[in-house]
């Protein structure tokens, strides 16, 4: 494991980075948290609201039991330790978006505990983050401040969606880390199929938790696990883009510097991100300091798990993303790179395994068939909006078009002209090869003619290559135009080699 | 426990109770009288006992993941002060 620890120099020395993540990821689920009513995008304000989201005098939360189970294979996703019993709490506040005037959380005994989750660093290092809890609780509904000048409208389409809060432990060094866990997750939830990952739609946002330091005092904290070797933390509120958590989390320690710098102290609060202005803002004033008067909640009670349901869940589970990239290396012979790149979308591992299985002709060389998926394939699909879910190219195609290098049907540089074809619905790659006469040409006679040809033709160069052997490439170049490209770049080397005395 | 009255404003505050000055002491009083009525609960040794969560043992009810209910724009906002377009409407909250 390398050092990550991202390091900013201040005016009186360095400091380092500690971070810690509290992620909400929304429950891909059909029904609210407690609640017959339906969680989506896009409906009409207020239409997607029961009389218990609304907050109404005697109605009664009733647990979706489906949104448990979601929350139990993520944990199980993390690695994490299933509490057999949890427990309802309500966070009481108020705000117009919180009709009940409580959130019902689970603060005292959530449903997940602690876990440990592997992150890819940039440099293609590993590193653990630890995580502290996942908890079951409530999203609250939507303000639209821009419909009037004077006031607020409130959509509570949203209020009692289940959202997963997964709290990371201070295991977070630098804003690149903080990016790669949040993807990390995001792919696990995704492979998991308990949240869509959708970020744009804020169906996973993050709040970070910033603090600087000294060099030596982390490893302090490590060593007693005691907070107070650490700085103080401001909490960054609902960052939904990877872009602006590692923006917000950059001006964030540099302004903690300052303050400390300058002789200040660093208040505890809550801090928004404006992106525009690319800065962080305190949320709260502190007269109105939170005091959240968390209880159980009484209309619920503990919610207890059954052993057997929970080791049901586990055995149902997908293959997640490290122990397929681990596959991937060991069975495909693929680098860590490459494996990481197919892992980070489960539909590209798929396709990328359809391809390498090959067309009924037996498996592919799986190096190249990565290349195609990890380069030109996804190049397209980006260009296209798209994911590999949507791709419209059979993995078979692929399959083929490899086939066809490897069987020196097509030299690497037509390929890339024989997928244009492909791509843009011409049909399969032999298809493609067949119609536009892009088969390489071996044949020694056609391409010894095309030599024979140019040599006569540039004696003078002919002449010089005896010297400078590089020059040969210039050959090389005006042979393969002169066949189309389609010579086989191998045969002609030889023959130019042969026919130049070199 | 001593409630006093800046505790009991604060306590107000967070609930949104309005709640004029002079009430303050007395609620005090009245808070403490019921708060130390309450600590004779302190005198049972409760060590090693689960806290019951209802009087009969039973678990938590659990609904299926199936939309039910929704649609009902009009009873979710029949208490509104103000509402518009299907919006509840309400004095501007900006953070």
């Amino acid at each position: 494991m390398t050092d990550n620890t991202k390091t900013i120099q201040g005016r009186t020395g360095p400091w380092e980075l500690v971070m810690g993540l509290e992620i909400h990821a929304q429950v891909a689920s059909r029904a609210k948290l407690f609640s017959g009513a339906a969680v989506g995008f896009g409906a009409g304000p207020n239409e997607q609201v029961s009389l218990v989201d609304a907050g109404f005098p005697g109605m009664l939360p009733v647990l979706n039991k489906f949104c448990v189970e979601q929350a139990v294979r993520t944990g199980l996703g993390l690695n994490a330790k299933i509490n057999n019993r949890s427990q309802f709490d309500r966070k009481n506040y108020f705000y117009p978006d919180l009709p009940t005037g409580y959130q019902i959380s689970q603060l005292f005994y959530p449903i997940v505990g602690e876990g440990v989750v592997e992150v890819e660093a940039e440099d293609g290092s590993f590193f653990n983050v630890g995580i502290e809890r996942l908890h079951l609780e409530q999203d609250a509904g939507k303000l639209i401040h821009d419909l009037s000048p004077t006031e607020s409208y409130v959509d509570l389409n949203r209020a009692g969606t289940a959202l997963m809060e997964i709290v990371s432990r201070p295991d977070i060094r630098s804003p690149e880390e903080a990016v790669a866990y949040v993807k990390k997750i995001r792919t696990i939830l995704i492979y998991l199929g308990t949240c869509d990952g959708d970020m744009e739609k804020g169906n996973l946002r993050a709040d970070v938790n910033v603090s600087v330091c000294h060099p030596g005092q982390y490893e302090k904290f490590k060593a007693t696990g005691d907070f107070s070797h650490l700085g103080t933390r401001c909490e960054i509120k609902n960052v939904n883009s990877f872009r602006f958590i590692s923006q917000a989390i950059n001006y964030e320690a540099r302004r903690q510097i300052e303050i400390l710098e300058d002789g200040g102290k660093v208040d505890q609060e809550t801090r928004l991100y404006d992106p525009t202005a690319g800065e962080t803002r305190s949320m709260r004033s502190k007269e109105e300091a939170m005091d959240y008067r968390y209880f159980p909640d009484p209309d619920l009670l503990p919610l207890e798990l059954e052993q057997a349901w929970i080791d049901g869940i586990k055995a149902s589970l997908p293959e997640l993303p490290d122990d397929k990239r681990r596959r991937l290396m060991a069975d495909y012979g693929l680098s860590q790179y490459d494996a990481v790149v197919l892992i980070s979308e489960q539909a590209k591992a798929d396709y990328f395994e359809a391809a390498a299985q090959g067309n009924g002709t037996g498996r592919r060389d799986a190096k190249l068939v990565a290349n195609w998926v990890t380069n030109e394939l996804s190049a397209r699909l980006a260009a296209d909006g798209k994911d590999f879910s949507e791709c419209p190219l059979p993995a078979a195609h692929v399959a083929e078009l490899v086939e066809l290098i490897e069987n020196g049907t097509i030299s690497s540089k037509i390929a890339k002209e024989v997928f244009d074809h492909v791509w843009s619905g011409e049909g399969s790659p032999s298809e493609v090869v067949e119609k536009h006469g892009l088969k390489q040409v071996t044949d020694t006679g056609a391409i010894e003619k095309a030599v024979d040809e140019i040599i006569a033709a540039n004696p003078d160069k002919a002449a010089a290559v005896a010297e400078k052997p590089q020059a040969i490439g210039w050959f090389v170049g005006q042979v393969m135009k002169a066949t189309g490209g389609k010579a086989n770049p191998a045969a002609v080397n030889d023959i130019l080699k042969a026919k130049l005395g070199l | 426990m001593a409630i006093d009255a800046a505790t009991v404003r604060r306590v107000a505050h967070l609930a949104r109770i309005k709640t004029p000055e002079d009430r303050l002491e007395p609620l005090a009083a009245e808070l403490n009288g019921i708060l130390n009525w309450i600590e004779q609960l302190n005198e049972v040794d409760v060590d090693g006992v689960e806290p019951m969560t209802s009087n009969v043992h039973q678990p938590l009810r659990l609904r299926d993941d199936v939309v039910t209910d929704g649609a009902r724009v009009d009873a979710v906002l029949s208490n509104a002060p103000k509402s518009a377009d299907g919006f509840f409407v309400v004095p501007k909250v900006v953070e």
